[in-house]
């Protein structure tokens, strides 16, 4: 239990997905102008990276190494990522109208964002707390992946707030709209970088 | 050979598998949708107005497929959408009522008289919100900061010489700058209309004469020359029934204060 805590911990704030590791910075400059479409976004990614989490480790675990293909990793993750995220929009759709409308467009344009990618990846090649002789198993790979994803939306609706105060605010010319986005988003990122030197 | 094949083929099994259960998917997922809807959505204008009443373009196509909503009620695109949507939907098309927005004030900068000098945010709702209700002094006159303007999704409204005015090519009648505006003075009517009261003062004609040279003063000589009735003064204030008006012009050559306008310059009749 101690050890997931850990996981979770250190994938929401230590290793922030987005202000430390770097992964998913598209989505989180392009999606983060509004507070309620940057809490749709981080919702819908958290949601993802879970599922994929799952699946890309059943993935690694049941064909990837028996057949002694790990090298082939990133081009099957991509698969299953995209076949799932189109299966959960299908299965919204249908099942739960109300959700498929929140998320809208950001379920499919999570199809191949590398932060979805990139936890599936670190979940096959981190070193497993709780099996001390391989990498991560099922559990830690969910609570990373959904820790991960929380860590995203925490990141992004952030970021949003920042951003809304930055409309009303009186901005030298050169520095309104982009640039001063991607000044706000550094400064965000270094107050993560507080974290560093934690370990769980 | 055995380091080539044995991941091709595991990566298509795993592509096909996907593959199959996808399309297993999106049959036992499917969701119906009338396709009359989506191409309906395709050919309305996609503004997203609310003119028509219902929430957007898309549930409006949604409302015409299913045959509650009728097919002319999309003011910006005009007869040409709702010709299009009558051939999808295979009906004929019935005419279009196109509606655009006037605005009931006159009071340039020249002919209303203002209260004080305003120099604060150039908002109408702010300026609205001080003391005798605006720098006008006429409380219901035209306050000129473009709160109207700035809701146009079109463009349509200029301030001229500081009051708004509605260009009719470009107006979709969407009706944004109405709820904008905090005096209403603003109401859509159907295009065809012809003649408009450019007043909307309940002072009296007295008191109306001092703050502006072009407010009603309730004098009833429209009222009175009108054939048909269709005008009647309120509170001071002519106002034309336009599913009476014929579109004589009486009215307007007969008013002292020209306040009584023709909005159409050709013969809507």
């Amino acid at each position: 239990m101690t050890a997931l805590v850990g996981i979770a911990l250190t994938s929401i704030f230590v290793q922030n997905f987005v202000l430390v590791k770097f992964y998913g910075i598209c989505p989180f400059l392009g999606v983060s102008k509004k507070l309620d479409t940057a809490l749709g976004m981080g919702m819908a990614v958290t949601f993802v990276m879970t599922l994929a989490s799952m699946l890309t480790w059943a993935c690694q675990k049941f064909i990837l190494v028996p057949l002694d293909m790990e090298y082939m990793q990133t081009i099957a993750f991509i698969v299953i990522i995209a076949a799932l995220v189109q299966f959960v929009e299908m299965f919204l759709q249908k099942s739960i109208p109300s959700l498929y409308s929140a998320l809208g467009i950001y379920l499919p344009l999570i199809t191949t964002n590398c932060a979805v990618l990139g936890v599936a990846l670190l979940n096959v090649r981190t070193a497993s707390v709780i099996n001390l002789l391989g990498t991560y198993t099922l559990i830690e790979s969910v609570v990373n992946g959904f820790s991960a994803g929380i860590g995203f939306l925490l990141a992004i609706v952030l970021f949003a707030g920042v951003r809304e105060r930055l409309e009303s605010s009186d901005i030298p010319k050169a520095l309104q709209g982009f640039p001063i986005a991607l000044i706000s988003a550094s400064l965000l990122a270094m107050a993560f970088m507080g974290f560093q030197g934690m370990s769980f | 050979m055995k380091e080539i094949l044995l991941p091709a083929l595991a990566m298509g099994a795993v592509g096909l598998l996907l593959g199959l259960l996808l399309a297993l998917a999106s049959k036992i997922f499917a969701v119906e949708k009338d396709e009359r809807a989506e191409e309906i959505a395709s050919v309305l204008p996609g503004a997203n107005c609310g003119s028509c009443g219902y929430a957007g373009c898309s549930a409006y196509a949604a409302a015409i497929s299913k045959g509650e909503a009728k097919i002319n009620c999309c003011s910006p695109g005009g007869q040409s959408v709702a010709d299009a949507i009558a051939d999808i939907m295979g009906v004929s098309a019935e005419a279009v009522e196109e509606k655009c927005a006037v605005i009931a004030c006159n009071g340039t900068i020249d002919k209303a008289a203002d209260k004080y000098e305003y120099v604060g945010i150039e908002d109408c709702l702010t300026a609205s919100r001080l003391q005798g209700g605006g720098s006008k002094a006429c409380t219901y006159g035209c306050l000129g900061y473009g709160s109207c303007a700035k809701v146009c999704q079109n463009n349509a409204i200029k301030i001229e010489n500081g009051i708004a005015v509605v260009d009719m090519e470009k107006c979709g009648g969407c009706g944004e700058c109405a709820a904008a505006c905090p005096k209403n003075l603003i109401s859509i009517v159907p295009k065809k209309v012809k003649y408009i009261v450019k007043c909307h003062s309940c002072d009296k004609g007295a008191e109306m004469k001092e703050k502006c040279s072009v407010g009603c003063i309730g004098c009833r000589i429209c009222e009175k020359n009108c054939p048909v009735g269709a005008i009647k003064v309120e509170n001071n204030c002519a106002q034309i029934d336009q599913s009476v008006c014929i579109s004589c012009g009486l009215c307007e050559s007969k008013c002292p204060k020209k306040i009584i306008v023709a909005i159409n310059k050709d013969d809507a009749q």
